[in-house]
């Protein structure tokens, strides 16, 4: 085994990294605001990726071209699943707000199995293909560019949080509703909010993803999964927390697959997950 | 009046807690709304900004009806609350949190020089600008949500237990600040278990009993009260 090929999985395993931050973000930022985690998380992706398939195949456009349209879609429907579905169950027991969102992404799942059957679709002939060369290091070009369209949005998505005006509102709203509203926040509308901006951050992964990645009715489901842990191991509505755990999380599986056997990749990431809840319950950059 | 709270009933699921209250307050005064523990005077708060709503009855603000509005519309109308435990906003800094009192209209607009003003009333929240408010004692975010009240451009002020926890200096300073605020024209409606310290503020008081208002009137009146006497001692 040569330095370079290590040097190779560091790089994917960032890459990869990049792309799960910016999935967990979205999960992250929802669940902070109202307490509910999204388990139709991965269906999102799912439907981000089919928006991204059916605007190429249908009107040609390219996914990078076809993010903004992505995102709105995403967006709206996540206002749609807040004002459809959330808001009837932001005081209910947990249990039936797992439910509700489980339910969700079991209808989502169904719903495209039955629009468009369980095959595997794949965007042909993407602007982006081929892969760069740097000293001997070669990156897929669609996975370099997806990496750093999920960073730029990643950071974006951190900037608007935490310097402009609605996103102090947002965090005002996840830190106390009540307190919120009564200095004249409407908590609803920011949560109607977050969830645009959630789904958002899951749309462009998606619509960059697609370039490389099958798209299939299940495809969200091993996503949504890391992203539960990046969040979990992140810190539960830490938003930096979830770029550290999503780096940890690609460097984990791209080394640990690389140096020991990647049949068992997901053993890794799990395991680290496990010693850091053991150790630090609240998560790496929980409070 | 400013505030008028007309026959109010307010119940929590099927237990009812506010029995037929009707409080009233004009420009610019300070009123006391006093009661032994679990009376109900932070219902009586919490219906009036309609974090709950009042069965019966209503309320009316600047003479118009205000109880069926939902709770943010609040502060465009000129009416901040200020809740149970200060309730700052911990992870946020001591500006970001004044900053976001004075969310809507016309509030809004004039942050900057509401935001002068009020460092010129707390000195410390200027000094503490970036300091992250749940880092600072229990008076100091008193103040601070005092102070994140009066962003939002009041003409009424209500504060739940302003002096719950604070040292004897601390509730001084308050008192203070109270009597500045109130000079500037803004009423206060305050809720208080301390009688004696509640009513040397006040112009004029409320009493509380299990939900029932038994006593109101002038402050000297109600110290003197034998009726009060009977509530607070049994």
């Amino acid at each position: 085994m040569t330095i370079e090929i290590i040097i190779q999985a560091i790089i994917s395993g960032l890459l990869m990294g990049f792309i799960y931050a910016l999935i967990a973000a979205g999960l992250s930022l929802i669940f902070g605001l109202m307490g509910i985690v999204n388990f139709a998380h991965g269906e999102h992706l799912m439907l981000s990726m089919f928006s991204s398939f059916w605007l190429w195949t249908l009107l040609g456009l390219d996914p990078i071209i076809s993010i903004p349209i992505t995102m709105l879609i995403l967006a709206i429907s996540g206002i749609l699943t807040h004002y459809l579905l959330i808001r009837y169950i932001l005081k209910a027991k947990m249990i039936v707000q797992i439910c509700a969102t489980f339910g969700l992404s079991v209808f989502l799942r169904s719903l495209a199995q039955f629009l468009w059957t369980p095959d595997f679709r794949n965007v042909g002939n993407p602007l982006l293909e081929g892969r760069l060369e740097i000293a001997g290091i070669f990156i897929g070009q669609p996975q370099f560019y997806a990496s750093l369209v999920c960073l730029l949005s990643f950071l974006l998505l951190y900037l608007f949080v935490n310097k402009s005006e609605t996103g102090l509102a947002l965090q005002a709203t996840a830190q106390d509703r009540k307190a919120a509203e009564t200095l004249g926040i409407n908590s609803n509308k920011m949560f109607a909010l977050g969830w645009a901006l959630g789904l958002s951050c899951v749309s462009i992964a998606g619509t960059m993803m697609s370039n490389f990645f099958f798209i299939f009715p299940d495809v969200g489901v091993h996503f949504a999964l890391f992203a539960f842990v990046a969040v979990a191991l992140g810190g539960f509505g830490s938003i930096i927390g979830c770029l550290i755990a999503g780096i940890i999380i690609g460097l984990v599986e791209s080394l640990g697959g690389l140096l020991i056997d990647p049949s068992y990749k997901l053993l890794y990431v799990f395991l680290i997950y496990l010693i850091v809840v053991i150790y630090r319950p609240q998560g790496l950059f929980g409070r | 009046m400013l505030l008028q709270v007309n026959n109010i009933d307010v119940a929590y699921d099927e237990f009812q807690v506010i029995w037929n209250v009707s409080i009233s307050i004009d420009q610019g005064e300070m009123v006391a709304l006093l009661g032994p523990n679990g009376s109900g005077k932070s219902t009586i708060l919490n219906s009036i900004s309609n974090l709950i709503q009042p069965t019966n009855g209503e309320v009316l603000f600047d003479n118009k009806k205000i109880h069926l509005l939902p709770t943010y519309m609040r502060t465009k109308l000129g009416i901040s609350h200020v809740l149970e435990r200060r309730r700052v906003f911990p992870f946020l800094t001591v500006k970001q949190n004044l900053l976001l009192g004075a969310w809507n209209g016309e509030a809004k607009i004039q942050k900057e020089k509401t935001l002068d003003e009020v460092y010129i009333m707390f000195p410390i929240l200027s000094d503490r600008s970036n300091q992250l408010a749940h880092t600072m004692s229990g008076g100091e975010q008193q103040m601070l949500a005092i102070a994140r009240g009066l962003m939002g451009i009041p003409k009424l002020l209500m504060v739940d237990e302003p002096f719950l926890g604070l040292s004897p200096k601390m509730i001084e300073k308050i008192k203070e600040i109270f009597n500045d605020i109130v000079n500037k024209g803004i009423a206060i409606l305050f809720v208080e278990q301390n009688v004696k310290l509640a009513l040397k503020m006040a112009d004029r008081g409320y009493v509380l009993e299990s939900g029932h208002l038994v006593i109101e009137g002038k402050s000297d009146y109600l110290l003197n009260s034998e009726k009060l006497k009977k509530v607070f001692l049994g």
